[in-house]
């Protein structure tokens, strides 16, 4: 170890010191509404994000022997998931503080995965990627059990922890098999080796494995059971959480995983992504279509944009993948605000989580309509909206690859998902309100004001778009 | 002038228009009222400006803009106008001001939030014809939708919700192909400039591709038969003001992304499948005039006799290329300037005929033919106008109806005279749907109580029918400005057209 490798590691080790003073803070602090501890762990992620600018250079570097990897593709999907927790935590505080959940635990907790993820999407071994994995599920299980009385909350950890245990299993099972095939843990070393191994039987065996675990994360048919059950049982605070940084933290883990350590195998990987992509199009597409809960909507719409994005890791390009990492961010940035305009409507007692429950926002509240309208035309993928250039991209890509049949399947189904989220906008519009009493926006100022710029923000994104995709090339072209 | 982005303006005027029309009229419905109007005025009168600019004797795209908008993709915000979109434009903004002075006491809920809409319809509308990079084509082209999905949605007719979701997802389907289309030129050329890929050469299996998804997306908004069910549709559950802008404008982005795209950057597999099209503009011409004939509900009658109508329109387009395969280059010319003629002229008429239907409906609530009778003796001036636009819509010489119908069955003639005897055909279907309205409806007894107690029209009705009259008549007189404002881009069209890509 030297002192470089601790300079590489700054932030992380950073964040990992605040999250420790944020514990004990909590522990001996009386301060019920815990603003404090709200705004010191604002000021640990703003610093973190400092430091991750300031230690990004423009090559790539690795600490520790190669076990942590630093270069332009964790610079991204960390900083992003930095902006995306920040985005939680003031929409969460109202929320957690309104229903009187433990919010001490939700920060701490929500850091750690983030912590979770910055290993993950920086690890340069296998090792690295299951430590980083199991702490940031580890800490989503909790988060999701939060609100220990809801009974809906605990099934739904259950349902989360058995599932994703499960699939925990997988993935190491799979690493090793390859760590058996190719002798090595590092990834870089077992790209190296494929071309050599006798072992190719075993070393698809764990690529089936590892793939498992990888669609498991991003919730892909038919590793998606867990994922509406979750999203519509967790507070939705928690739903924010995991429906946005986790789907960042997924593509860096399939991208370290399928890129970094097994891109010599990749017409292997390639052709079960694309399955994976139909499956999770037609499934995600079809059954939103029946739901009346608008979390359940939203989640079976999210497996939906996970075929998309893995149009683009499919496609196996550098272009492919930056689309698909350009795709992720923009689901990630969707989904916050779609679930935050669900939590600004929520009240103690009523979760405003029903697409009946908001009927008429138009004439209760037009800002916050307007809003949803931004977010549900940008997730159907319309322009002039951020959804539809990730849309654009990640077809691209999959036409420059040859698989135009791929291209034509996800156009379709994007005509398909239109109908629901034109659902959400008719029962915003053009229904009459259900009642007087109901369905007023949070009043919390800071709330509001975050979620209505990260709505404006796929506005204003949707036609200034370029530069983003412009660092997710270099994340893969140098 | 020429240092104006003028087309820039007439894009974002409307659109920006829109957000102090949303926040002023929140409380105060008639500041909506009046700030749109002038909103509307301005970019009327912008986009007049663009007639004095522009110069006649060129083919090529005038008032361009070139800004770089997403260098990662190569995709330029490119604006410029020929004199079909000049045409078309000024079509685009003058209906929005007669669609804002119409909706004035009629739209009582929500009107700035209704005001706001047809600004932004109108800016995204004017923003198709004035774009000459694809992909931004393609963005307003969409964008485009949601105003429309809530115009017809919030102030719409009882199945209004059915109707302008049926409205959103046919036209998305349409236009979802053309996008892949769009990437593999754009894969294929590196740019998303138009006219890089009008030039670009395509292989014959390549052009069919792309051919086809251009002719979904634009049939679908034309529409030809039989991806033509969403209209009649939406226009009966739309009120007045969007069924207007449906049939003067909306329509005509069909017919202009045939010459913009599917003609000039797939010649050869446009010609190998003009039969196709030339067949269904038959069917429709014919057999939608029948479907027409046997309405009972006026706004899905005119809504036929549209489909009816912009059968023309695709015909022209398509019979130009059996003209230029017997080398009558003229005759070709001829066709599309038939077509481009028909698309105003049609703007006009149908415009004008769910004006005088939305006016019937706002004294009597109800859009069936049997519930009138007798309009003439108790509301004169209305049946005036009403006569005369029904003449107008069956093509009577004199009115614009007859002059683009009259050019395109003349090319058609020259390209087969069976062709030309179905098309003359539509004079006697489209005479016997509208004069059998107007026999019903106008003309006869006072058919009840109701109808006794009708009011005769408004000055500011009369303002509204009044500008469409005056157009068609002058149109139908002297076709002449229009005729000279698009024969340059046309010639360079025709001569496109003649030179295959393969």
């Amino acid at each position: 170890m030297s002192w470089n490798d601790v300079i590489v590691l700054l932030p992380e080790i950073f964040l990992t010191g605040s999250i420790c003073m944020l514990l004990l803070l909590d522990a001996f602090s009386d301060d019920r509404s815990a603003m404090g501890l709200h705004r010191l762990s604002m000021l640990a992620l703003v610093l973190t994000a400092g430091l991750v600018v300031w230690g990004h250079g423009e090559a790539a570097t690795s600490a520790f022997y190669g076990m942590f990897i630093n270069d332009t593709l964790a610079e991204i999907l960390i900083l992003f998931s930095i902006l995306c927790t920040a985005i939680v935590l003031v929409l969460a505080s109202p929320y957690l503080r309104q229903r009187r959940i433990a919010i001490g635990e939700f920060h701490t907790l929500t850091l750690f995965a983030l912590l979770g993820v910055m290993f993950l999407v920086s690890a340069g071994n296998l090792v690295m990627i299951y430590l980083g994995l199991e702490l940031l599920t580890l800490s989503s299980y909790a988060l999701v059990a939060l609100d220990r009385d809801s009974r809906l909350c605990s099934e739904a950890a259950i349902k989360y922890f058995v599932l994703g245990a499960l699939s925990s299993g997988m993935l190491l099972y799979g690493m090793s098999l390859i760590y058996g095939a190719t002798g090595s843990l590092d990834l870089a070393t077992i790209n190296a080796a494929i071309a050599q191994t006798p072992h190719m039987t075993l070393m698809l065996i764990g690529l089936v494995f590892l793939m498992v675990g990888i669609a498991f994360k991003f919730g892909a048919v038919p590793f998606h059971m867990w994922l509406p059950d979750v999203y519509e049982g967790a507070p939705t605070a928690v739903t924010i959480f995991i429906s946005s940084v986790s789907k960042l933290a997924a593509v860096g883990m399939a991208l370290r995983l399928l890129d970094l350590g097994l891109g010599n195998m990749g017409p292997y990987w390639q052709q079960m992504l694309a399955v994976l992509a139909v499956l999770s199009l037609v499934i995600g597409s079809l059954v939103a279509i029946v739901q009346t809960s608008l979390k359940r909507m939203l989640a079976y719409s999210t497996i939906g944009h996970m075929g998309y994005l893995f149009l683009g890791l499919s496609a196996g390009t550098a272009f492919g993948y930056a689309s698909a990492v350009f795709y992720a961010v923009a689901y990630s940035l969707m989904a916050t605000a779609a679930f935050g305009i669900i939590l600004a409507m929520s009240r103690a007692g009523f979760e405003a989580d029903q697409i009946a429950d908001l009927k008429g926002l138009n004439q209760r509240s037009p800002w916050f309509a307007g809003m949803m309208l931004i977010v549900m035309f940008s997730l159907a993928g319309v322009p002039p909206l951020f959804g539809f250039f990730a849309k654009l991209l990640v077809l691209q890509a999959a036409i420059q690859a040859g698989m135009l049949w791929l291209a034509i399947v996800g156009a379709v189904f994007a005509i398909i998902s239109a109908y629901y989220y034109l659902r959400v906008v008719k029962v915003m519009y053009f229904d009459e309100p259900a009642d007087d009493t109901k369905l007023a926006p949070n009043s919390d100022l800071s709330l509001r004001w975050v979620l209505s710029a990260n709505a404006l923000v796929l506005l204003v994104l949707g036609v200034t778009w370029s530069p983003l995709l412009e660092w997710c090339l270099r994340a893969f072209t140098s | 002038m020429s240092h104006w982005p003028l087309l820039s303006l007439l894009i974002w005027v409307p659109i920006a228009g829109a957000i102090p029309v949303l926040f002023a009229g929140q409380n105060r419905p008639s500041t909506a009222r009046w700030l749109t109007l002038l909103i509307s005025l301005v970019t009327f009168i912008l986009s007049l400006a663009l007639l004095f600019g522009y110069n006649y004797n060129s083919g090529a795209m005038q008032f361009v803009e070139s800004h770089a908008w997403l260098p990662a993709i190569h995709s330029r915000y490119g604006l410029g106008v020929d004199g079909i979109s000049i045409a078309l434009i000024i079509l685009t903004s003058f209906t929005n001001v007669l669609v804002v002075v119409g909706a004035w006491e009629v739209i009582r809920d929500k009107v700035h939030q209704y005001m706001a809409a047809m600004l932004v319809l109108t800016g995204l509308m004017i923003g198709i014809f004035a774009a000459t990079d694809a992909l931004l084509f393609y963005v307003f082209f969409e964008a485009m939708l949601i105003p429309m999905f809530i115009i017809i949605g919030v102030w719409g007719g009882p199945r209004r919700i059915y109707a302008t979701i049926k409205f959103f997802l046919f036209t998305m389907f349409g236009s979802i192909f053309m996008l892949l289309a769009l990437i593999f030129l754009y894969l294929k050329t590196g740019n998303f400039s138009i006219a890089a890929m009008q030039h670009v050469p395509l292989t014959m299996t390549e052009q069919t591709w792309i051919f086809f998804s251009f002719l979904i997306a634009f049939a679908v908004k034309v529409p030809m038969v039989p991806v033509h069910t969403w209209l009649p549709d939406a226009h009966v559950e739309a009120p007045t003001g969007g069924s207007v802008v449906l049939a003067a404008v909306m329509l005509k982005i069909g017919g202009y992304g045939f010459i913009r795209f599917a003609l000039p950057i797939t010649p050869d597999a446009a010609d190998h499948f003009a039969w196709l099209v030339i067949t269904l503009s038959l069917i429709a011409i014919i057999y939608i005039g029948y479907v027409a004939l046997v309405q009972e509900d006026m706004k899905k009658l005119v809504a036929y006799s549209s489909v009816a109508h912009m059968g023309f329109v695709t015909l022209g387009l398509f019979i130009v290329f059996i003209l230029i395969r017997d080398g009558s280059v003229d005759m070709a010319k001829l066709g599309i300037q038939g077509s481009m003629v028909q698309m105003i002229s049609h703007g006009f008429i149908s415009g004008a005929m769910f004006t005088s239907i939305g006016v019937m409906y706002d004294r009597m609530h109800t859009r069936m033919i049997k519930d009138y009778g007798g309009l003439a003796n108790v509301m004169p001036w209305f049946a005036l106008f009403m006569v005369f636009f029904g003449l107008a819509n069956a093509g009577l010489p004199g009115t614009s109806g007859f002059v683009g119908e009259f050019m395109v069955i003349i090319a058609s003639f020259h390209a087969s005279p069976w062709i030309g005897l179905a098309a003359a055909f539509t004079l006697v279907i489209g005479a016997g749907y509208t004069l059998w309205l107007i026999k019903r409806v106008v003309w006869g007894e006072v058919r009840s109580p109701e109808v006794a107690a009708m009011k005769d029209i408004s000055a500011r009705e009369i303002f509204v029918l009044a500008s469409f009259a005056l157009l068609v008549l002058w149109l139908g007189f002297w076709p002449e400005p229009l005729v000279h404002l698009i024969h340059a881009p046309i010639t360079e069209l025709v001569h496109t057209l003649g030179h295959s890509k393969l």
